[in-house]
């Protein structure tokens, strides 16, 4: 003990001029949990670039390390610095592994925050694409609605068919081509314009939700979203969907646009503040691992620390407000007249690690009567897609799905469920990408769920 | 900066992807598991051979510089932070399995393999290799051998040196020594097999292990005794043993370790004891049914307050995981824990128990118990924070004086962590002066020109032991 003092040798070259990237993140990060982080190591295994790279500088320690070598002044932030936080899937492993409860989703997006108002890295598509999806597109609801309605005229209007046929797709780098095969049929009607706004429950009332209808979701996946509202009111809550919500601005976060992040949540906050709501439903894991961080994005803002808090504390995954709070069948589905199928089930990384809920989605499942349930081996680890990953870091993104494939066929399973709308596609994705369409489909739990609710014996 | 002239030398052994000075590499090479401890390499290496081990060897030999192998960099003792510079080697792709022998019960692999990867690997065989230090999960076998790692089943199994019956290693000249083999008996000449063991990769890099495998255990059973104070679990520990039954784990928690570990790992653990007891046997199922219900009768003798037995396998592998997670889930309460690994003979596990927190008090500071009490292992732990000086201080001091109990209750300063740069200060306390000059002409046996991981277990100056009288 007694040698025991800092033993660092400073870096060659460690000055640097004022306002550099290497400022703005001495000013970004939280010194408090970097500190935190005692070194032990404990998340390296459960970590997917560490495991794909065996490279400590890929783990959530030595991430760490870098951050807290650019916090101290050890190192000047390089662009090998900005990558490797960039190649961090986000996923969140590292804090369902980590006994000191290190809060890295919060750091990498402080660093990711740093780099983003310095960085001259992103190539020009890229700079542009960011631009126009993050401060044009998912702020707009009905601006992704309108993409939502031109995506589906291109799908029904035959000029799907002709990009395909001619080989026009071929065009495209191989991820995007199989990612377009994939793409579910969207739609510029929300579940809002669908069905209204106000549903009350079957029987009597346990509460009212606020349901988060998402921007992927409600374009791509309306009818899950539909599904949502029916499955709720069958268990006995009063569903509302506040009009005036927006994104949840969790790409944005994780894509270092903290301040464009912090404007969506106000929003929220205001829509679902108003309508009064005893909770605030998710069913997309990525959106609700957001919803639930608005207390921490907020707290330095004195106006709005005490709502956003409000917020964070009510929010909840669709299956685990289900399961907990909800008037269930017995069973799920009937066994005599269904035919038995066999179910597995991929964790969305942001319901299992951000939200802590992965017990409530496999009770749900061991309760559907015509279906049996199987572990998927390493479901709590991620598929690849996280977020807008798989577009950026198609490489890795690609490698991680093959291994996660190796598992999923080995259950066997009819139907590979999933609850979040990213990892659902990376999982249509890869049944595409292995030839098993013919044997397997790739459902969000709650339209399993509530296939299976018409026909539950309560 | 390592010279281009260098540079150039280890990448014709290793490919370019093989060396990296870039100040990434250097700056997540510059800390393992120890609090406090940092210092830059000036390059990083990845071996993929043992002709790549020896040529990089040869060439920092020439060139007279330092070389620190790792694995994971998990220790606890400072052990692989490179404090002299020079270059760090990482195993970790080195990572096979070379062969697992089902007719000697030998495994033979190399040193980056990860342990828990390696056990689990064993286990689906039908066979068992005990050690399983709380890293396991991270750890490599390379960096157990060189640290020598105990873990929870010591006290019924024994550590790693116990289960390493032959290596291939490269000294410090480049050149390849092999030692022992699949063999159960072998005196020929110095056992250098066991002094390479817990060497701390100061007289060798590792490059290749036989490991001695067993038959598993047919049953067993794992259980919880609950006390109301510390010093009564402590007595117990030494009950169990006096009574002649040695459990394969015997763990202690104090009460902050307790609400830690519960606070992590959520699995509704009594809060409100002041101690609790994990222990499990393994053995024959009628030895286990026995041995169960005596030790049960002994924890109620002893005052615990509850004793509960786990309902299935599941549930005992969730409470021995939680127990692995005590050490870094104790950095819930303040950022920087310090923890040492003081041992003493079993029977005087309680008195420990009691200097400890008498120390504690004395310093005014905060220190938690937990360990493999059964072993005589305590793993006391400071709970501090790096940048209140004072108050590090305060800690080093309230160590020294521990160290000093456990000495002279008969015990020692370090029983599983090894050394390295945080306990080398009082390694003589331990091994007396005579004792250093002998590890001293060892290590200049070996190496020379003191490249392999200088700095560690030999201090530049040794701490002057103050034996504190007891009235």
């Amino acid at each position: 003990m007694a040698d025991s003092a800092t033993l660092i040798r400073p870096a060659n070259g460690t000055s640097a001029p004022c306002g550099s990237m290497g400022d703005t993140l001495r000013a970004k990060l939280d010194y408090e949990q970097l500190t935190n982080c005692m070194r032990c190591g404990f998340c390296l295994p459960a970590c997917p670039t560490f495991r794909e790279t065996g490279v400590e500088a890929e783990s959530p320690r030595g991430r760490i390390a870098l951050m807290k070598a650019v916090a101290d002044g050890l190192m000047e932030p390089d662009r090998a610095f900005e990558d490797q936080m960039n190649h961090c899937l986000g996923c969140r492993a590292c804090e369902t592994a980590c006994p000191a409860d290190v809060k890295y989703g919060q750091l990498i997006e402080q660093a990711r925050d740093g780099i983003e108002r310095h960085t001259d890295s992103h190539r020009p598509w890229v700079r542009a694409a960011r631009r126009i999806a993050f401060k044009g597109l998912f702020p707009h609801q009905k601006r992704m609605r309108l993409l939502g309605g031109a995506l589906k005229v291109y799908q029904k209007s035959g000029m799907r068919a002709i990009a395909r046929g001619t080989g026009l797709m071929k065009l495209f780098p191989k991820h995007l081509e199989q990612m377009e095969r994939i793409m579910p049929d969207a739609s510029y009607k929300g579940v809002a314009e669908r069905i209204g706004t106000v549903h009350p429950a079957a029987g009597e009332r346990i509460g009212t939700v606020g349901m988060f209808r998402g921007c992927i979701m409600d374009v791509l996946f309306t009818e899950t979203n539909v599904n949502t509202v029916k499955l709720l009111q069958a268990a006995g809550f009063d569903v509302v969907i506040p009009p005036a919500q927006n994104c949840c601005g969790a790409l944005h976060a994780h894509s270092g646009e903290r301040d464009g992040a912090a404007e969506l949540a106000k929003g929220n906050i205001r829509a679902f503040r108003e309508a009064g709501v005893d909770w605030i439903v998710s069913n997309a894991g990525g959106c609700g691992a957001q919803l639930a961080e608005y207390g921490h994005l907020l707290h330095d803002d004195p106006q709005w620390r005490n709502d956003a808090e409000w917020f964070s504390a009510r929010t909840i995954d669709v299956s685990k407000l289900l399961f907990e709070f909800g008037r269930l069948p017995e069973t799920f589905g009937d066994a005599k007249t269904g035919e038995r199928v066999r179910i597995t089930y991929q964790d969305s990384c942001h319901l299992r690690n951000g939200m802590k809920s992965s017990d409530a989605p496999r009770k749900l499942m061991n309760r559907i009567a015509d279906a049996e349930f199987v572990e998927l081996f390493e479901a709590d680890r991620c598929c690849g897609s996280a977020g807008i990953y798989n577009l950026t870091q198609p490489e890795t993104a690609g490698s991680i799905l093959d291994q996660k494939m190796q598992h999923v066929k080995r259950t066997e399973a009819h139907y590979l469920l999933t609850s979040n709308p990213g990892c659902l596609l990376q999982m249509k994705l890869g049944i595409e990408k292995e030839g098993l369409s013919d044997r397997m489909k790739a459902v969000h739990i709650v339209d399993f769920l509530a296939e299976r609710m018409k026909s539950a014996r309560v | 900066m390592l010279p281009d002239v260098v540079k150039r030398e280890l990448e014709a052994v290793l490919g370019a992807g093989g060396v990296k000075d870039d100040p990434q590499s250097l700056v997540t090479h510059s800390y393992d598991g120890t609090p406090m401890q940092q210092a830059l390499p000036d390059a990083v290496v990845y071996p993929e051979n043992t002709e790549q081990v020896s040529g990089v060897m040869k060439a920092l030999s020439r060139h007279k510089i330092p070389l620190v192998s790792r694995g994971s960099g998990t220790n606890l003792c400072g052990g692989t932070v490179p404090v002299n510079g020079g270059v760090v080697m990482v195993m970790h792709r080195m990572n096979r399995i070379l062969e697992v022998d089902m007719e000697n019960l030998t495994a033979t692999v190399q040193p980056g393999l990860n342990t828990k990867q390696f056990a689990t690997h064993i286990e689906s065989l039908g066979l068992f290799y005990p050690p399983d230090p709380s890293s396991m999960a991270v750890s490599t076998l390379g960096g157990n051998i060189a640290e020598n790692s105990g873990g929870l089943r010591g006290l019924k199994y024994g550590t790693t040196k116990d289960y390493v019956i032959g290596l291939e290693a490269v000294l410090a000249s480049g050149e390849i020594i092999r030692t022992g083999g699949k063999l159960m008996k072998d005196v020929a000449g110095y056992d250098l097999t066991k002094l390479l063991v817990g060497s701390e990769g100061t007289l060798a890099v590792i490059t290749e292990a036989t490991l001695k495998l067993i038959p598993p255990p047919k049953a067993k059973k794992t259980m919880l005794a609950m006390y109301q104070d510390l010093y009564d679990a402590a007595r117990t520990v030494s009950k169990i043993i006096e009574n002649r039954i040695i459990p394969a784990t015997l763990e202690i928690l104090d009460n902050p370790t307790i609400r830690v570990v519960d606070d992590f790992a959520k699995l509704g653990l009594p809060l409100d004891m002041a101690a609790i007891l994990l222990i499990e046997q393994d053995g024959d199922p009628e030895t286990v049914e026995r041995d169960i219900r005596v030790i049960e009768q002994i924890c109620l003798d002893e005052k615990a307050v509850r004793v509960e037995v786990a309902k299935s396998e599941a549930e005992a592998l969730k409470l021995l995981t939680a127990r692995r997670s005590a050490f870094t889930a104790l950095a819930r309460l303040r950022p920087t824990t310090i923890l040492e690994d003081a041992t003493v003979p079993r029977s005087k596990i309680a008195d420990m128990v009691v200097e400890i927190n008498r120390i504690a008090k004395k310093h005014n500071v905060t220190i938690c118990t937990f360990g493999h009490a059964g072993d005589g292992n305590l793993h006391p732990t400071a709970t501090t924070d790096a940048r209140d000086q004072d108050e590090v201080h305060r800690v080093e001091a309230a160590f020294e004086e521990i160290f000093e109990a456990a000495i002279r209750l008969g015990g020692t300063i370090t029983g599983e962590h090894g050394v390295g740069i945080v306990k080398a200060p009082f390694l003589e306390w331990k091994v007396g002066e005579t004792g250093m000059a002998v590890m001293k002409a060892i290590k200049a046996a070996f190496d020379p020109d003191n490249l392999l991981n200088p700095g560690k277990v030999f201090a530049k100056s040794a701490r002057k032991r103050v034996v504190i009288e007891h009235g």
